[in-house]
């Protein structure tokens, strides 16, 4: 079906799954509005704090900009339409949520300082202190990459054992179920002991809060696979490789990836914890350090390139995901 | 069409076996006793009989995924010890692996046996001869029941089975697809001499494709009768010989399972 047939007449009719909000140019407007509202009032209104506005308005003047690029990408690409009209409400409540929050910290000093700055502030921390940022950005990655990696290998290795030879499910099972609910970060004063490195006992947290999810649901996915998939493989001529590897692994994947995607979580919360208790650099330890000054905004700072960094972690992980269980598209929702 | 094609192996020999099992209610059920069959080379025998008769454990037993208690069990001579690709098994739902396109799934019997790479070509040949061209690339949750079914016989025959076991195979069809499913079955089968042995409890399906037919009993489960038919194929549904096989074996089903007298005076 070409684009053209689909979008005239079915797709109004019938607005697409994905974006299904109404196709109102009122509310692309008041999308328009709001974001100018919120850079004339940081523009206009006298700010009451000590704060370089700069990066902000760009910031907010970008956004602006953008936007006016997407309306004119609009008049020419259908899908580019329907998703400006798919956000246009939420970019509205997010710039008056942004007005709010100028209001009541910069220009007019409500919220007490240093706890709640403004946003401007936490861009402008970001902005000046970007060197630092960008060095413990890099730790934390390193630190998540390495413990995440070993942690995973580790964990479908051992869930393998398990999940496929009885005898090893009946002897470790158990410690791979106690584990699974200690938080890894239970075991810091253990770890800061038996590692003579900081980086050595921050990995082997990562990695213990790793391994035991993995670890466990590729046990069950692999026990749970059904019978009558191993019986046709048997009658087809398969050994014990061919079963295991193609078969129980392959038919587990589903449990596989819940056991990933959730020990990605966990790493997140015990790699910030960790961070806090030795490291000399990374995005935990930074937010430690900024906090010894009473430097809230640097807190912030950190907390929002976490909250990007960890999102394209999570992405990464779904991508992946959808990969490798392609053949369940349409089977389950 | 003949089954000349492969006439001196796949010959399949019971003696003797029972087989006892628990249930899940802590009973012990006798599936099995005193069995004695001999299946020719290219032969093909449909198992028929009441749900519980066994048929579905014999089946089980001549594939090698069960185990006798009494008795043995030989294909061609040699004793069956457990499953083979020379043995292959259709089972009733598809059972396709859900993770595997139609294509690779039709290749899992090479790949298991790590030939895939000498015979690679044949996969194409199974996929054109089960009329699955087009649908290479889908998941087998995108298919028709009747189309899994195909790849499912597809991917038992690419091993070149001597004897291929078919475990009710179009029970769970509807019956357009069921009786172009039986024609594809004698096609292939005429092709090849391939042995067949056919679990069903279709009394149509088991006259219509058989050479020999046998009646089994529940309780414990026990040849009661072997029928021979010797009718030409293809046979016709309406000929009035079929219509009276078919209702001597519908009658001897239900007078097996007829209580032997009244069990309660009102």
């Amino acid at each position: 079906m070409s684009e053209k047939t689909e979008g005239r007449g079915l797709a109004r009719a019938v607005p697409s799954e994905r974006y299904w909000k109404p196709r109102s140019k009122a509310w692309v407007a008041a999308e328009g509005l709001s974001l100018a509202a919120l850079l004339t009032v940081n523009l206009l209104m006298p700010t009451v704090q000590e704060v370089e506005d700069l990066p902000y308005r760009i910031a907010v003047s970008l956004g602006l900009a953008f936007l006016a690029g997407a309306i004119v990408v609009s008049i020419f690409n259908e899908k580019a339409r329907s998703r400006l009209y798919h956000h246009a409400q939420f970019v509205f409540a997010l710039a008056l949520v942004l007005i709010a929050w100028d209001l009541v910290t910069e220009k007019s000093d409500l919220l007490p300082l240093p706890f709640f700055p403004s946003a401007a502030q936490i861009l402008q921390v970001i902005v000046e202190d970007y060197e630092k940022l960008l060095i413990s950005t890099a730790y934390s990655l390193r630190l998540l990459v390495v413990g995440f990696a070993i942690g995973t290998v580790s964990g479908l290795a051992t869930g393998i054992f398990l999940g496929w030879y009885r005898q090893w499910g009946y002897w470790v099972f158990p410690t791979v179920k106690i584990m699974s609910v200690i938080p890894a970060t239970a075991w810091i004063p253990v770890a800061m002991i038996v590692f003579p490195s900081s980086f050595g006992a921050e990995v082997f947290l990562i990695v213990l809060s790793v391994w035991s999810p993995v670890a466990y649901m590729t046990a069950t996915g692999i026990a749970g696979i059904p019978k009558a998939h191993i019986e046709a493989a048997l009658t087809l001529g398969a050994d014990e490789r061919f079963l295991l590897f193609k078969v129980a692994v392959p038919g587990a994947m589903p449990s596989i990836f819940i056991g990933i995607y959730t020990a990605t979580g966990l790493s997140f919360a015990t790699l910030v914890v960790s961070e806090m208790i030795g490291a000399k650099a990374g995005l935990g330890w930074y937010i430690n350090w900024a906090k010894s000054w009473s430097n809230y905004a640097k807190v912030y700072a950190s907390i929002v390139i976490m909250a990007i960094l960890f999102s394209l972690v999570m992405d990464l992980i779904f991508k992946l995901r959808d990969r490798a269980l392609v053949w369940q598209k349409g089977l389950i929702k | 069409m003949s089954a000349e094609a492969r006439t001196t192996e796949g010959a399949i020999k019971v003696e003797g076996v029972g087989r006892t099992y628990v249930d899940a209610y802590g009973h012990e059920v006798e599936a099995l006793r005193g069995i004695d069959l001999f299946v020719n080379p290219g032969e093909f025998v449909s198992l028929i009989g009441a749900s519980g008769c066994g048929k579905t454990t014999l089946l089980r037993l001549i594939s090698g995924l069960d185990k006798p208690q009494a008795g043995k069990l030989f294909l061609d001579g040699t004793e069956i010890a457990g499953p083979s690709h020379e043995r292959g098994l259709v089972f009733q739902q598809a059972n396709l692996f859900p993770w595997e396109t139609i294509e690779d799934n039709i290749a899992a019997g090479l790949k298991a046996r790590r030939v895939y790479k000498e015979k690679k070509k044949e996969v194409q040949r199974y996929i054109d001869m089960t009329g699955l061209k087009g649908f290479e690339r889908t998941y087998p949750h995108q298919v028709s029941g009747g189309m899994a079914q195909r790849a499912s016989l597809a991917r038992a025959l690419i091993n070149d089975p001597k004897v291929l076991l078919l475990d009710e195979p179009l029970g769970a069809l509807d019956a357009f697809t069921r009786m172009d499913l039986q024609d594809r079955l004698l096609e292939l089968w005429g092709e090849r001499g391939t042995t067949m042995i056919l679990v069903t409890h279709d009394v149509d399906e088991a006259v219509y494709l058989s050479d020999r037919i046998v009646i089994m009993t529940p309780r414990p489960g026990k040849i009661e009768e072997i029928i021979p038919l010797s009718s030409p194929r293809p046979r016709s549904r309406g000929d009035p010989e079929f219509l009276e096989l078919r209702t001597l074996i519908l009658e001897k089903l239900h007078f097996v399972s007829r209580p032997k007298g009244p069990e309660y005076f009102l």
